[in-house]
């Protein structure tokens, strides 16, 4: 992430904040947007967070991926709540009456849903991983957990390098994905062989590790401090989420 | 499809869920030796990986949950390895909830563990095709627990969502059919290849 980060220029720099903080953020903003009645509200909000982004030097392309996947989701939900939902005709399309409450409802989801993704996305992404641990662990996560997250951690891009060198075996055999048994075969040993070397690494790593003394305890190295940027993000979050909250139990 | 995402469900169905996914985290972390954690840790992450690949189903395609085999070989402590992989989808992809988190752990965890738990009795002196098919049901039960779970959340957070649940209900049907056939091969391939995997929890003694 740091490579994208350095070569263009960005207004509000969240590398720089203490991981802390952008962790409580990200939650103060998903319970701010979740506690938000009116849909006027949070449409208004949305610009507001598609700017933020900006920002924060996310890529458009980057942040419509991730929205689409979200949409993914919520196209069920979305297309049914107004169909399904009785109460006074909103719209008709040929056979299909949208009510009012149902076309309320699908869209309180939708806003709600992508203020949300787009804060998460916003606040926590990019971050690196064995940051994130040690925040959690100074937040007062359990350590085993935390251990669990750091090695999880270390051990994805691994994993994912091998996933590739097998999936390179298997197109280099003319394999291609298609709905048959034999793709669904294929990729049950695919999974299966990629346990068993991860067993076996699993196995080593173990051995190794206890060759070093290793007693199920991490030194955790953690020298963040909150400094000044981090009180000036605090102060403008505050604002910036009470004014919506203010403006929604006013009207 | 099993993870919910912030915005859609009620706040008692949220906390309900993250007290429940507290207790499934304290359980799995007290049978998880402090020793133990990066063999767990490193099986976690195959499963994270293995699930990103798409599986080609009709003209769409479907990623895989595993839960079911999850709870075969973790037992109990897939419930932390769940709540890691989430965590860790957050923050490497930026998708899945914050708020649901909690439920999202219930949903996909509790039933793998459960049916892992049954599965890995009945693997016991089974062989072959018994032990694919003892895989294959647990799979495709599990995803169908977690389709229940999903309903529940969604049918207990606003009645608005329950002529839709059907539908979301019918979705599940296919990942179902094919968690099933591909656990089963994985649990069959784990029996030829190397049956310790299978065995992790024997060491420690008997699986919760």
């Amino acid at each position: 992430m740091s490579d994208a980060a350095f070569e263009t220029p960005v207004a509000l720099r969240l590398d720089r904040l203490d991981t802390r903080l952008r962790l409580v953020a990200v939650l103060a903003c998903v319970i701010a947007i979740l506690s938000v009645r009116s849909p006027w509200v949070l449409a208004g909000l949305l610009p507001v967070a598609l700017a933020t982004t900006g920002l924060c030097g996310l890529g458009a392309r980057a942040v419509l991926a991730r929205l689409a996947h979200v949409e993914g989701f919520l196209l069920v939900l979305a297309l049914l709540l107004p169909l399904t939902v009785p109460g006074e005709t909103w719209a008709t399309l040929g056979p299909l009456t949208l009510s009012e409450p149902g076309v309320e409802r699908a869209s309180m989801v939708l806003l709600r849903v992508n203020l949300c993704a787009l804060a998460v996305l916003t606040l926590l992404g990019g971050l690196e991983p064995v940051r994130l641990g040690h925040a959690l662990a100074r937040l007062g996560m359990p350590r085993k957990l935390v251990h669990l997250l750091l090695f999880s951690a270390r051990w994805v891009a691994l994993f994912r390098a091998e996933a590739a060198r097998l999936d390179d075996a298997l197109r280099a055999r003319a394999f291609r994905p298609r709905t048959s048994l034999h793709t669904l075969r294929t990729l049950a040993h695919f999974t299966g062989q990629l346990l068993v070397r991860a067993f076996e690494r699993a196995e080593r790593v173990d051995e190794a590790m206890r060759c070093r003394a290793f007693s199920g305890r991490f030194a955790m190295v953690a020298d963040e401090r909150p400094g000044g940027y981090d009180a000036i993000f605090a102060a403008g979050l505050a604002f910036g989420l009470a004014l919506p909250i203010l403006v929604d139990r006013l009207i | 499809m099993a993870h919910i995402p912030d915005g859609v469900l009620s706040a008692p169905v949220l906390i309900g869920g993250a007290a429940l996914a507290l207790g499934g985290l304290a359980l799995g972390l007290r049978r998880l030796d402090e020793a133990d954690i990066p063999k767990t840790a490193i099986l976690a992450t195959v499963f994270f990986v293995a699930s990103l690949f798409a599986v080609p189903v009709g003209p769409s395609s479907i990623h895989l949950l595993l839960s079911g085999l999850m709870g075969i070989v973790l037992g109990t402590r897939a419930i932390p390895a769940v709540f890691v992989g989430l965590l860790l989808q957050a923050v490497l992809f930026g998708f899945g909830g914050l708020t649901s988190l909690g439920v999202d752990v219930v949903d996909i965890a509790f039933p793998g563990v459960i049916l892992g738990v049954v599965a890995r009795s009945l693997l016991r002196g089974a062989s072959g095709a018994g032990a694919a098919a003892i895989g294959g049901g647990a799979a495709a039960l599990s995803v169908i627990g977690t389709a229940g779970c999903v309903s529940l959340a969604l049918a207990l957070s606003s009645a608005d969502y329950l002529p839709s649940l059907k539908i979301v209900g019918l979705t599940y049907l296919p990942l179902a059919a094919v968690e099933a056939i591909v656990t089963g091969f994985v649990v069959a391939f784990l029996v030829r290849v190397k049956p310790e995997v299978l065995a992790l929890e024997d060491r420690e003694g008997e699986p919760a």
